[in-house]
């Protein structure tokens, strides 16, 4: 009688042992899923394309335009590095990344770099991948209404504040009020745009979100100056470019690209003006553009001018900055505060390219 | 004599009722009836002067009409644009052959879309993606279905010959769109380019052309007397109808990407089909079981007198009728993949809804503007779906088990 049941749980039996087996070498092994064995950059010469991890949905740092085109802050560091690695700054595949697919991603080394406005923490750069150089301090604020009477974050006591749900956001934002031991009225919403909307209807007297996003957000309401950005930050979020883990040689092209475009600005040197500064005489400008000694580029595998193409394609740190958030950039305005060169008192600074 | 006059007097359909008798009778056929609708009239001018008023004046269209490519073929290279031209010519061009053969709603449906082809042609505004080529393209397009109307009257064309082009449309469109790698003509278009319209069809239809099949094979997979397969079918029918969709796309789209080796990994796009696939095969498996049940045992019994063999009863006798019965479920079932695939913006596709999400969030200006390109959005999901349920009607109708027969 049962004997007809026992095939059905022949496979079940099957079933559950693949599934312990799968299992356990996930968890024995994080190593073998996690590092991959591969040469990013061969693999990268081999397909002629960097594939990157981005974004389409966030002005000024990933955006389509009319076009179709992928641009931003940090699409143009991936043209940057297509750009000393193969010459061409369109040799960039964008794979549009969710929040939750960033991590694995870069776990299975499908991007060759994850340049979509990631915070650069000790857990993330543990277990997703290497972290390269930070590209945008950015941090969390506040923005309020100017007629709402609230002049300083003293006054925040039993304030409603709208912001997205299940983000760090969110969790800043409560442990901030708890340090001051306030309290507040949270609106949350699941969708970005929804935040802002019900802020500007006057549902709730404070919108906290990272102080870019705050700037782009406020250029697009109708009155931009009934709004005010709290000089108070209350979290470090560092955006940084990551690469997969397990290829050395591919982290430290990475990283040399993101340190030429902040000396370029250093020294002076734009995209418009690449090609005249390689018969400069500052000794400095021309080891960045290969002209003198040696960078690196031999043991990286570059060509001497790998660099001088970064910048003419993206140009400097700043002019990528200025293209998008600068006085009259593409997205908004916003002022470059610690984002700003060594020299100008900002936390920009990269090791000399030498 | 007498008896044909009869006949011909009781065929007479009744006139349909004029339009002040039509008003008496569903308007003011009582008193409580026609207090209602005094009532309710005002309310209704009222909420439609409203619509129309905020859609013609204060709607803001900006970030709907500034990006057409954007929300048809998403980020697709402009100079390869063609290829999205070729396969919607082709379609158009069996559009008006089924037009031809059939009539009918195709008919109807072939019209509409001239209609709006020649329309967009000639719309009188200034676009920069609406230049001379793209209006000519649009104007030959009324011309291919005006074309495959009059190849469709050619009675040497057979109806199997129109239903093997059409299923060879989805598989020449794929072929055309990824291209060939290194070839001049049609270079590689990797699938991340790939969006808007272009990428909800394909899922829609990749989705209903393979989960079908497939969910007819569970369907008798459940129903087999060998153990395995019953087993197998069962707990693959009851673990996907147990997890919500979301689940399997994330499924497929991460945790699959983590197990498999670096060599063998999938495409981004084809993982989210196979989610979608899987998922709609589950429950089409249960319709298509519903029909295959409801089929008699006399029928598969006669079918074995008559000496048939068990293939042969499968595909003639008990497969028509059992899919004849679950027609409604089944399209009821389609229509609600082609919805589904909306997911897939949580796994990074930009399909249509994706790409309006995109362009939202790209302009800090357009934040405001969310309203008018969600109900863009949400009306030409409802065309779309809406065509598809008035298909599944009049097929319905067609095959004699209709409801208003």
């Amino acid at each position: 009688m049962y004997r007809k049941y026992f095939p059905v749980l022949a496979i079940f039996i099957v079933l559950a042992l693949v599934l312990t087996a799968c299992g356990s070498t996930a968890a024995d092994e994080p190593a073998e899923v996690v590092a991959v064995e591969e040469d990013i950059l061969n693999r990268v010469l081999d397909r002629g394309k960097v594939v990157c991890g981005g974004r389409t949905d966030l002005a000024g740092f990933g955006m389509l335009d009319a076009d179709g085109r992928n641009e931003g802050f940090d699409i143009d560091f991936c043209r940057a590095v297509a750009a000393a690695v193969l010459g061409d700054p369109e040799a960039v595949e964008v794979v549009p990344l969710t929040a939750s697919d960033r991590g694995p991603v870069l776990q299975t080394a499908e991007v060759d770099i994850l340049s979509r406005n990631v915070t650069w923490t000790s857990s993330r750069d543990a277990q997703w991948g290497n972290f390269t150089n930070v590209m945008f301090y950015d941090g969390q604020g506040f923005m309020i209404r100017k007629d709402s009477g609230i002049g300083s974050t003293d006054e925040f006591d039993g304030a409603t504040v709208c912001v997205t749900s299940g983000t760090t956001t969110e969790q800043n934002l409560s442990d901030f009020f708890r340090q001051n031991g306030m309290e507040y009225e949270a609106v949350i919403f699941e969708e970005t745009a929804a935040v802002y909307s019900a802020y500007e209807e006057g549902r709730c007297d404070i919108t906290t979100s990272d102080k870019s996003q705050l700037a782009s957000v406020r250029s697009g309401f109708a009155n931009p100056d009934d709004h005010i950005i709290l000089d108070i930050t209350i979290s470090k979020e560092p955006l940084t470019p990551a690469v997969p883990h397990g290829d050395d040689t591919w982290f430290d092209i990475v990283k040399i690209v993101s340190f030429a475009l902040i000396n370029a600005e250093e020294l002076g040197v734009t995209q418009a003006n690449v090609e005249e500064m390689k018969s400069s005489d500052n000794i400095n400008v021309l080891r960045l553009l290969g002209e003198e000694g040696d960078w690196g580029y031999t043991d990286l595998g570059l060509a001497p001018d790998a660099l001088a193409k970064a910048i003419s394609a993206v140009g400097n740190y700043g002019e990528i900055y200025d293209r998008y958030m600068g006085p009259n950039g593409i997205s908004f305005t916003l002022p470059r505060g610690p984002n700003l060169n060594w020299y100008d008192g900002g936390l920009i600074y990269a090791p000399p390219i030498k | 004599m007498i008896n044909t006059e009869i006949e011909q007097e009781m065929i007479k359909p009744p006139l349909p009722p004029g339009p002040l008798k039509w008003v008496k009778e569903n308007l003011f056929s009582s008193i409580f009836n026609s207090v209602m609708t005094v009532a309710l009239i005002p309310i209704v001018f009222y909420l439609l002067f409203s619509v129309v008023s905020w859609a013609l004046f204060s709607a803001d269209w900006r970030a709907v009409t500034q990006f057409p490519l954007l929300y048809t073929v998403g980020q697709y290279p402009r100079d390869q644009i063609w290829r999205v031209g070729v396969i919607l010519s082709s379609i158009f061009l069996f559009l008006g052959i089924s037009w031809g053969r059939w009539g009918g709603l195709l008919r109807s449906i072939s019209l509409a879309a001239g209609l709006v082809c020649v329309v967009t042609a000639l719309l009188p505004v200034q676009h920069p993606q609406l230049d001379q080529g793209m209006r000519l393209f649009l104007g030959s397009n009324t011309v291919m279905i005006l074309i495959g109307y009059f190849i469709g009257r050619i009675k040497a064309v057979k109806a199997s010959v129109i239903v093997v082009g059409w299923l060879l449309i989805p598989i020449c469109a794929v072929v055309l769109l990824a291209g060939i790698e290194n070839s001049e003509l049609i270079p590689n278009v990797p699938t991340t380019l790939w969006g808007g319209l272009l990428v909800t069809f394909l899922l829609a239809a990749g989705g209903i052309l393979l989960s079908f099949p497939l969910g007819v094979a569970l369907a008798f997979g459940r129903r087999s007397d060998l153990p395995v397969l019953s087993g197998f079918s069962t707990i693959f029918i009851e673990v996907i109808r147990g997890v919500p969709l979301v689940t399997i796309l994330f499924m497929f789209s991460i945790i699959l990407a983590l197990f498999l080796p670096v060599e063998s990994r999938i495409d981004r796009l084809v993982r989210a089909l196979m989610a979608v696939t899987v998922f709609s095969a589950a429950y089409s498996a249960e319709n298509v079981r519903g029909g295959l049940q409801s089929v008699p045992l006399g029928q598969i019994e006669a079918a074995k007198a008559l000496g048939m063999s068990n293939l042969k009863t499968t595909v003639f006798i008990v497969l028509p009728q059992a899919l004849r019965a679950v027609l409604p479920a089944i399209a009821g079932q389609f229509i609600s993949l082609f919805k589904d695939t909306t997911l897939v913006v949580i796994i990074g596709i930009n399909d249509f809804l994706g790409i309006g999400r995109s362009i939202i969030n790209s302009d800090p200006e357009f934040v405001q503007l969310r309203t008018e390109v969600y109900i863009f959005i949400a009306l030409i999901y409802w065309i779309f779906s809406y065509l598809m349920s008035l298909a599944s009607r009049r097929l319905e109708t067609a095959m004699g088990i209709s409801d208003n027969l």
